[in-house]
């Protein structure tokens, strides 16, 4: 069909622009709305309003943030280790975004006669009749959600402040104890799914009780399990101690200002958001659903971001030896029974 | 152990459907209550303050906030040449309303008492009148 580029047709590259775009419209729209729908539902949860005044309900907070945010003062702290210090927010803020790479927002679409996948990084594979996507894409995502912990340990070391220094240092740690427990409760979806292609899984998934969640006991309690591991691999609540006001001050974005403390901010949020899809992929059925595919989608992923607020308007942040517990003599051995009990179950409901 | 933390969710849950108790200050007024101890007033009969300067109110005064002087009128009656009260030095205890023998002292619902210079902060007797 018409112009070719490097053995490619012409559309490919140009919905693949439109992709890119648009999800990271997506995930930036959500990340500054993320921010006044959390003050604004921990307000009311709190009996109290929340943000208003900044045009209706609020609604221009984040911009007014931002701008205010752009415009404060730089500073690098004199002994900071200065290239460090600067890189660290990007190093944080990048794989917060590049997760959605990999991430189905729907199965295909059909523009000008070419099936579009609505994954970022896939394509469909007229003469397989498949959706070829990154066939490592759970990989990929949790190896982007280790490099996401580097701008944190870097920041934390870069700043040279005690306070700094100990949030990098309990965010790696605490990075470490509950990846492994996430990275075992994502083992029960490729015990039934049997790939590692985020599209073959969410495909797999359709129909009411299809969900990866309600397959089996031994799902259910795996993908809540994999939701907590997940906030705190992202430093929230009620796993914020890297951040830990009371005790670190801001932790390891203590000496940030301007516009390198909002990326940090943003990193947060829009791992928040990150988690909250790659939660839906792997055992919420993506795409699935009484909606449009998309609308399911981003319904699911908004969803587990209300309960991220809901969460962190309830609990308080663990101690460090309770989060540390919680880790490793909890969610391990939880996820380890889990899956000897997903194995025997899928043998005997094959 | 993950029931009290259930309960918790649901706590939280519900009082998101609750009326915020926020008060928009300066557009919303709190109602305060019929008997809230606020500004002093000193209240008048026949275009005249009705107290008699029995020096009662600054000797129960546990702040020592009140100045009075005693004059005489033209009908030979003892009245407040100078009534001074000092909001920064008043309790607001309302001992004095109490002490009053002749009712010429009521407290008002008035709690906004901020002024820009300090001098401003002593009430003389023409600010403590009841305006009608």
């Amino acid at each position: 069909m018409g112009y070719e580029i490097l053995g490619l047709p012409l559309i490919y590259y140009i919905t693949m622009v439109a992709k890119t775009v648009a999800v990271f419209v997506f995930v930036l729209l959500t990340v500054a709305y993320a921010t006044w729908a959390e003050r604004k539902l921990i307000g009311h949860m709190q009996v109290r309003i929340g943000p208003k005044r900044v045009g209706p309900y609020g609604l221009l907070q984040p911009i007014a943030d931002g701008l205010k945010l752009f415009f404060k003062e730089e500073i690098v702290p004199a002994q900071a280790s200065r290239f460090a210090f600067l890189i660290a927010p990007l190093v944080a803020l990048v794989p917060a975004f590049i997760s959605f790479a990999v991430i189905p927002f729907g199965d295909t679409v059909t523009i000008a006669g070419y099936q579009v996948p609505l994954q970022i990084a896939s394509v469909y594979d007229g003469t397989s009749m498949r959706v070829l996507d990154i066939n490592v894409g759970v990989l990929y995502i949790l190896a982007m959600a280790s490099v996401g912990v580097y701008g944190i340990v870097l920041a934390g070391w870069a700043s040279n402040s005690k306070y700094s220094l100990l949030g990098g240092l309990r965010s790696s740690a605490q990075m470490i104890s509950y990846e492994l427990a996430a990275g075992l409760a994502i083992i029960l979806v490729f015990m039934s799914s049997e790939t590692l292609s985020l599209h073959k899984i969410v495909a797999e998934q359709a129909g009411l009780f299809g969900w990866n969640i309600f397959r089996n006991p031994f799902m259910f309690a795996g993908g809540i399990i994999f939701f907590i591991c997940s906030l705190a691999e992202i430093n929230r609540t009620p796993f914020d101690l890297p951040e830990a006001e009371t005790e670190l001050v801001s932790g390891f974005c203590t000496e940030y200002s301007s516009m390198k403390y909002a990326m940090f901010f943003m990193a947060e949020y829009a791992n928040m958001v990150t988690v909250c899809a790659v939660t839906t992929t792997l055992f919420l059925g993506g795409w699935h659903g009484p909606f449009p595919p998309v609308v399911n989608f981003v319904a699911k992923v908004y969803g587990l971001i209300f309960v991220c607020m809901w969460i962190r308007a309830t609990y308080p942040r663990y101690r460090y030896d309770q989060l540390m517990r919680l880790g490793w003599k909890v969610f391990l051995p939880a996820t380890l029974l889990l899956i000897c009990g997903n194995a025997v179950w899928l043998l005997v409901f094959p | 152990m993950i029931l009290p933390l259930l309960n918790g969710l649901r706590i939280t849950l519900s009082h998101l459907f609750r009326k915020p108790v926020t008060l928009q200050y300066p557009k919303e007024r709190p109602e305060v209550a019929p008997d809230f101890r606020g500004l002093h007033a000193l209240k008048m009969s026949h275009d005249r303050a009705r107290c008699v300067a029995c020096h009662l109110c600054p000797t129960v005064c546990p702040a020592k906030c009140i100045t009075v002087e005693a004059g005489e009128d033209a009908n030979h009656d003892k009245f407040a040449a100078r009534y001074e009260i000092d909001m920064l030095r008043c309790i607001f205890c309302g001992y004095c309303v109490e002490a009053c023998p002749v009712d010429a002292l009521r407290m008002t619902q008035t709690f906004e008492l901020a002024n820009y210079r300090r001098e401003d902060f002593v009430f003389v007797k023409e600010r403590l009148q009841e305006k009608n």
